[in-house]
């Protein structure tokens, strides 16, 4: 590094002329970046000039003009478009989030040893711990893009392969925590009630006045339950009996308990997007 | 009198040496990222303050809760929507940075090497010990190279630990590289406190060296640099 005080005295004296090109200098690697490029040079290759007051006033204003963009993230500054702005930033990650998103790719599985002790499980709940469902006379409707509408009994829901998993629970706050989760596919409940799988949303309705809507893609990923069991016991009251969501996928506000009833269809109602959403909290919520 | 005022203004008439230091790119990159990471900490700290612990939620062990005046967006959707906003604008700055400096080959003046970690002390002593001012040989010293290679250093981790949080299903296997999703979230809050320790000093560097050194980071042109005599 030594020899760089020389070189750049030398271009010094040599203002306006071509740049002398540093013959062989391994120690000097801006020689080999930019050989073609003509005029003189500091030491790390900044174009170096000698400029009057007129003309530097001249090339700041040019070289100010270039920033302009940056001045246009001023309007996050502005609080009347700060919300507008960004909701666009939000839709913008959702839409990101979408396009990553793949039907067939798992989410990670834990052996048994690494989930949380059930006592270790939150109660999670925006209202009421026990919403007092009946569960001898529950039932779940089942309406919109459907061949067959109505109402279903738990029996009915569990009469399809059990599915067993133990899968991350990821809460919107930061925290998770491994639990073991029963239930049946969702997409074998939506196949055998004749849902129109190309719809593109599921919504849900809960007993707490709850409701959450889910994209098909997610309802159809295999590991999707509608959820009965947790640690291999009858959901209790407080994790959403007698059925609720259980997406691995997707965020913990997602899950939705104490499910009473479930429409497909293309068109979700505004302001019907989902209980936290509907307060500003992201919709799509994948992880 | 008349003489002396003629001849200021014909030695400030006079023609003096500037140089190019930073081209738009990198100034573009550089206003556009320092917006950006001051956006992202403190929406981050928001969404931290949602959960303000690297353990378990039961029991919840708290590790230091943000305060409000430095938590952007006023409630944790409020911190989301700032943090998943800014964080296109912080990769896509620090992406088009990198590819820049990549491109044309400056970073070499810039990024800190191995034969760099023997100057960085003499820096050190420099500025913190009172020592001797080491001599100036390169646009950038070996300390200031150590700063930015470990932001850019930090810009990945934060990047790449965001996206292991964020995306934990679908690249689970990123989250499981930083050893799992809480560990994914200490490492995350690390590349912040990587920014948080590198702002003030480079802050306190820029006022120590003046608005002619700031300037060039608006304009591109510094005038008299000093290691062209």
């Amino acid at each position: 590094m030594s020899h760089e005080p020389q070189a750049s005295t030398e271009k010094k004296a040599e203002t306006r002329g071509p740049e002398p090109v540093v013959g062989g200098s391994e120690s000097n690697p801006d020689a080999h970046s930019r050989p073609a490029e003509p005029g003189p040079r500091g030491p790390s290759g900044e174009p170096v000039r000698d400029a009057s007051p007129s003309e530097r006033q001249r090339m700041n204003r040019r070289e100010l003009l270039k920033l302009a963009p940056v001045v246009a993230l001023a309007a996050f500054a502005i609080p009347r478009l700060q919300q507008p702005l960004v909701n666009e930033g939000l839709a913008f990650s959702d839409w990101a989030s979408e396009k990553l998103f793949r039907r067939h790719r798992l989410a990670q599985t834990f052996s048994d040893s690494q989930v949380a002790p059930f006592s270790r499980f939150p109660y999670n709940y925006y209202d009421v711990l026990d919403p007092g469902v009946d569960l001898e006379t529950w039932t779940l409707a089942v309406e919109g893009l459907v061949q067959r509408p109505g109402e279903y009994k738990l029996q009915q829901i569990q009469a399809f392969p059990k599915v067993v998993q133990n899968t991350r629970h990821v809460c919107v706050e930061g925290w998770d925590v491994v639990g073991n989760f029963g239930g049946t596919r969702a997409s074998d409940f939506l196949r055998a009630i004749g849902a129109d799988l190309t719809a593109r949303y599921l919504e849900v309705e809960c007993a707490d006045n709850y409701y959450e809507s889910i994209d098909m893609e997610t309802m159809l990923q295999p590991q999707t339950l509608f959820c009965y069991e947790m640690y291999g016991q009858p959901l209790d009251a407080g994790h959403g009996a007698p059925l609720r969501l259980q997406m691995p996928t997707k965020i913990g506000y997602k899950q939705a308990k104490y499910l009473v009833s479930m429409r497909v269809t293309n068109v979700l109602k505004p302001g019907q997007r989902g209980y936290w959403e509907d307060q500003g909290y992201d919709w799509y919520a994948g992880l | 009198m008349a003489t002396t005022t003629n001849a200021i203004e014909q030695k400030q008439a006079e023609p003096i040496t500037v140089a190019y230091e930073h081209p738009w790119v990198v100034r573009f990159a550089h206003w556009v990222g320092a917006v950006a990471v001051v956006v992202m900490i403190t929406s981050g700290l928001q969404i931290y303050r949602a959960f303000p612990s690297f353990g378990p939620k039961i029991p919840q062990n708290n590790f230091w809760i943000p305060p409000r005046p430095i938590a952007l967006g006023g409630w944790l959707a409020g911190g989301i929507w700032w943090h998943f906003t800014f964080m296109w604008f912080f990769i896509g700055s620090g992406l088009l940075y990198v590819i820049y400096q990549a491109a044309t080959g400056h970073w070499r003046q810039v990024l800190f090497m191995p034969r760099d970690v023997k100057g960085v002390w003499p820096m050190v002593r420099y500025y913190f010990l009172f020592g001797e001012k080491p001599p100036v040989d390169a646009a950038y010293n070996p300390l200031q190279k150590l700063a930015y290679t470990a932001t850019i250093f930090f810009g990945v981790l934060s990047t790449l630990t965001g996206l292991a949080l964020f995306k934990s299903v679908q690249f689970w296997w990123l989250t499981a590289v930083f050893g799992g999703f809480r560990m994914a979230r200490i490492w995350h809050f690390v590349s912040m406190c990587g920014f948080v320790a590198f702002i003030p000093g480079h802050l306190i560097m820029v006022a120590l060296h003046g608005w002619n050194n700031f300037y060039s980071m608006i304009t591109g042109w510094k005038r008299g640099p000093e290691y062209i005599n």
